[in-house]
């Protein structure tokens, strides 16, 4: 039986790694040899944010596992990561403005996050917050640009936020694991988060020339474990080598 | 566009003897030559070649290693190696600097190596089919570009020499790193051994090539070596490459595939046997495993790069025309 301090840690955990793992692909193939570096840094970002968090998991489950155990060898029903994160990776427009609109959510939650009761994740969060402040900074300056662009950026971008609107309702779910932890004092509560990301989102957007959508019904089930069909070709990517070299050491 | 003007009044006294004896005394005093300094036309070439050349290799390298990425097999692995093909690119960005205080753009540049018009090092038309690849890549290849760039910290040419000052303590890292890697596979279960023997049989040949034709046949360098562009000949660095690279794997227990390869007391030297230039040959020429495959995917790239530096373009624009026109209410 999971606990919910180790679920909680392990969904910021793997939405720090799936996010990562998918800016990481822009690797080599980006517009410009400038933003193919701003990519994999942001990338770099995440994957450290993601060891801290699930090398502290680990602790608090307590059976041994390390962060590559549990990186490495779970199943997609086992990923707690939000559906937004594991979208593929789409065009450059794409990618800008998912990372756009997960660096708004975290940058603040992080800030509040840093004053947790729990000190491992407050000192993890008190790192990241830099972290996302930048991703914050470089992401909604791309969306400026390419919202106020040319017409073909302008519409690449507003596709983007078709595709990707529905899916940013999960970030501000509260279910029963983390509504103990946030009464607790060691969880953040995302209402809390709502008018802060709400004044990036609309400041950027109005700087973009970009709409935003009505919310509307929006995409659910990353944190239960229930994915789309992306995360489990991630999966086969991520994991290769572990389960083909079963207890191998790297 | 400045460095273009110069070149024009440049070339009006290419081949002045005075300005010419006074350049290789400078060189020879080993003194720095800058970007607004006067240089012989064919130094200039040599350069912009070369650098580029460099750049081009550095951006293209990105590939073979960018394949592992999203397949490595640890968490500290994956972060390692993606901020080591990040340190590639940043790589080519200072080179693509230097390249371009010889009034050269970095567009054109790119432009010639997606026509096909520069060359980049062959090494990177190889594949990568294992993980141990990105070890062999570290040791060998990296290896190589040290022996080749030291050199290079004391070019005569200061943007190139400062350059690869920087790049060398980053490329010592990595190959320490990829020697790492490789040890971690020697020492691990027989499968990773294999692994790893497997992608030295396939690298060790390629790695040599890197230091280029025999001195017999190198076209470029004896006054590349006047100009104190290049310092040591290719056989030379090649022999040193092979004398510290040898011993570091029959430590790691395994076998490199030469069989002619053996130590010589005398010279305190290890000979190889012969290698195979019809190969490096043909890779040069196109013929290589990966050669298309590379340009196609930096053609990608920057094909579908076309509108985001077209939007940054605009965007840029509108607000400056913004800015104008709020000068002028203003006034």
């Amino acid at each position: 039986m999971e606990t919910p301090l180790f679920t909680y840690t392990l969904r910021l955990a793997d939405n720090a790694l799936v996010l990562g793992h998918r800016l990481s692909e822009w690797c080599g193939h980006g517009p410009m040899l400038e933003e193919d570096l701003a990519l994999a840094n942001m990338a770099l970002d995440l994957i450290g944010q993601a060891r801290n968090l699930y090398t502290h998991a680990g602790a608090i489950e307590g059976k041994g596992r390390s962060e590559d155990d549990l990186s490495y060898l779970r199943d997609c029903p086992d990923w707690r990561n939000i559906l937004l994160v594991e979208r593929p990776r789409g065009d450059f427009a794409f990618t800008i403005l998912r990372q756009f609109l997960y660096a708004a959510f975290m940058h603040p939650y992080f800030e509040r996050l840093a004053a947790s009761k729990d000190e491992t994740l407050a000192a993890i969060a008190a790192k990241a917050v830099k972290e996302m402040a930048y991703h914050v900074r470089h992401t909604g300056e791309w969306v400026i640009r390419l919202g106020d662009g040319t017409e073909e950026s302008a519409a690449r971008l507003k596709e983007a936020l078709d595709d990707l609107w529905p899916f940013t309702g999960e970030m501000f779910e509260v279910d029963g694991v983390e509504q103990a932890l946030i009464d607790a004092g060691i969880a953040v509560d995302p209402a809390v988060i709502r008018p802060v990301w709400n004044g990036t989102i609309d400041h950027v957007f109005g700087e973009a020339l970009l709409t935003r959508p009505r919310d509307g019904w929006m995409q659910t089930g990353g944190r239960r474990g229930e994915h789309s069909e992306h995360l489990g070709h991630l999966l086969s990517d991520l994991q290769f080598l572990q389960r083909t070299y079963p207890g191998a050491t790297w | 566009m400045y460095a273009q003007a110069l070149n024009v009044a440049e070339k009006a006294h290419a081949d002045d003897p005075e300005l010419r004896a006074r350049f290789q005394a400078r060189v020879d005093a080993e003194e720095k030559i800058e970007p607004n300094d006067w240089m012989p036309e064919g130094y200039r070439r040599t350069l912009v070649r070369q650098i580029s050349q460099h750049a081009h290799s550095e951006i293209v390298g990105m590939l073979p290693e960018g394949n592992w990425i999203t397949r490595a097999p640890s968490l500290k692995r994956k972060a390692a190696l993606l901020a080591k093909v990040q340190d590639e690119g940043g790589h080519g960005l200072y080179l693509y600097s230097a390249a371009e205080t010889l009034g050269v753009s970095r567009e054109e540049l790119v432009e010639q190596l997606l026509t096909g018009k520069a060359k980049y090092s062959s090494i990177f038309n190889y594949p990568t089919p294992s993980w141990a690849d990105m070890g062999m890549i570290g040791w060998l290849v990296d290896g190589a570009a040290i022996m080749n760039q030291i050199p290079l910290c004391r070019c005569s040419y200061g943007p190139y020499a400062r350059a690869m000052i920087r790049i060398c303590k980053e490329e010592s890292f990595h190959q320490r790193q990829g020697y790492e890697i490789v040890m971690t596979l020697a020492k691990g279960s027989p499968a990773q051994k294999k692994m790893a023997q497997d992608s030295l049989n396939r690298w060790w040949w390629p790695a040599l090539m890197m230091f280029g034709p025999s001195d017999k046949d190198s076209q470029h360098s004896d006054q590349n070596m006047a100009w104190k562009i290049k310092r040591f000949s290719n056989d030379d660095l090649r022999q040193k490459f092979i004398d510290a690279t040898v011993p570091q794997g029959h430590f790691l227990g395994l076998t490199f595939p030469d069989p002619d390869l053996r130590f010589n007391a005398a010279t305190g030297h290890w000979e190889h046997g012969p290698i195979d230039w019809s190969e490096f040959n043909r890779v040069v020429r196109g013929e290589g495993p990966c050669n298309r495959e590379r340009l196609k995917a930096r053609q990608k790239a920057h094909d579908e790069g076309v509108w985001v530096r077209e939007a940054a373009l605009a965007h840029a624009e509108k607000r400056a025309a913004r800015k104008a026109a709020a000068k002028i209410a203003a006034e």
